[in-house]
């Protein structure tokens, strides 16, 4: 058995974008949707720290990268479902599928 | 095979068994369980490449905020128990092959590359080093990210609070939905803030 590398933490957090691509793709649920958008910036955040780890061990970049990540996700979370409890209010509904008159 | 090892394949199995269940769940409750058990997998991913802090705030932020907002979220906009429709099998079957050509695209470009490995001095990822960086203001600093973060976050919350107000004169006739439309209208000043 190989050691574990940078490959093998690269390899998960490809597999876990993709099952969030899936899930962005196939839901029709906002709020499932904003749930695939988080596992998505999750694999992204497992990327920097593997590549800081493992490349550039000596700066603490993918730590910044991370942390700030991590806080625009948090805001970006409450400002969705904000947005989607205001939808319900008006349509009773949070389908994408009914929320197309917010595109004019 | 080592202690290290067996830990790594248990925590992507983990991550990546309840991140797929979390976007196939008919059930929108259960969906949003099994994504906090993925977040925790990610968080056990830090504490194991020993980013002990992030790790913390993995599950601070995510595991105690986030999941924690989408589930009091779902019992206020949905039937809890009701299941989710299927989607049509068209859009599965496509979905499923963008998401493989993906995979096996990235993952071919990922193993052919040749990653050159840093030998610098492993900087120590404390608290305390990452705090005296955080606030620096020189080269290596990271005082002007921080700030826009914490103006982004202030934005962010009057947006939230504009958004999700109540307005007293609303009505469940046409008027009420009349009145709620023109509160979503205000949240266009929040909305550059938070693509930025």
């Amino acid at each position: 058995m190989e050691q574990i590398g940078l490959q093998h933490i690269l390899f998960v957090s490809i597999s876990l974008f993709f099952i969030g691509v899936y899930g962005f793709l196939t839901r029709r649920n906002l709020i499932t949707m904003l749930m695939s958008i988080e596992l998505i910036l999750n694999s992204v955040n497992l990327n920097f720290i593997a590549f800081n780890k493992y490349l550039w061990a000596g700066k603490l970049d993918g730590v910044f990268f991370t942390i700030f990540i991590i806080a625009i996700a948090a805001s970006e979370a409450a400002v969705a479902i904000a947005i989607i409890i205001n939808l319900y209010r008006s349509h009773k509904s949070i389908d994408v599928e009914s929320a197309s008159e917010m595109k004019y | 095979m080592d202690g290290r090892t067996i830990i790594f394949y248990m925590l992507a199995a983990l991550t990546l068994g309840s991140g797929l269940l979390a976007v196939t769940a008919r059930k929108i409750f259960r969906s949003a369980i099994f994504l906090l058990f993925s977040l925790i997998g990610i968080a056990g991913f830090y504490f194991w490449l020993q980013y002990e802090f992030i790790a913390a705030v993995q599950i601070v932020v995510y595991v105690g905020g986030i999941v924690v907002l989408i589930i009091f979220s779902i019992f206020l906009t949905q039937q809890a128990g009701t299941e989710l429709p299927n989607p049509p099998l068209r859009r599965i079957v496509f979905s499923v092959l963008a998401s493989l050509f993906g995979l096996v695209f990235s993952w071919m470009l990922v193993s052919q590359h040749p990653f050159q490995t840093s030998s610098a001095q492993p900087m120590d990822p404390s608290v305390a080093n990452i705090g005296s960086m955080m606030l620096s203001v020189n080269d290596s600093g990271y005082a002007l990210p921080f700030e826009l973060v914490s103006i982004l976050l202030l934005a962010a919350m009057i947006g939230c609070i504009v958004i999700a107000i109540k307005s007293k004169q609303e009505m469940p006739t046409p008027a009420g939905m009349v009145e709620t439309k023109t509160v979503l209208k205000q949240e266009t000043p929040a909305e550059p803030e938070t693509v930025s």
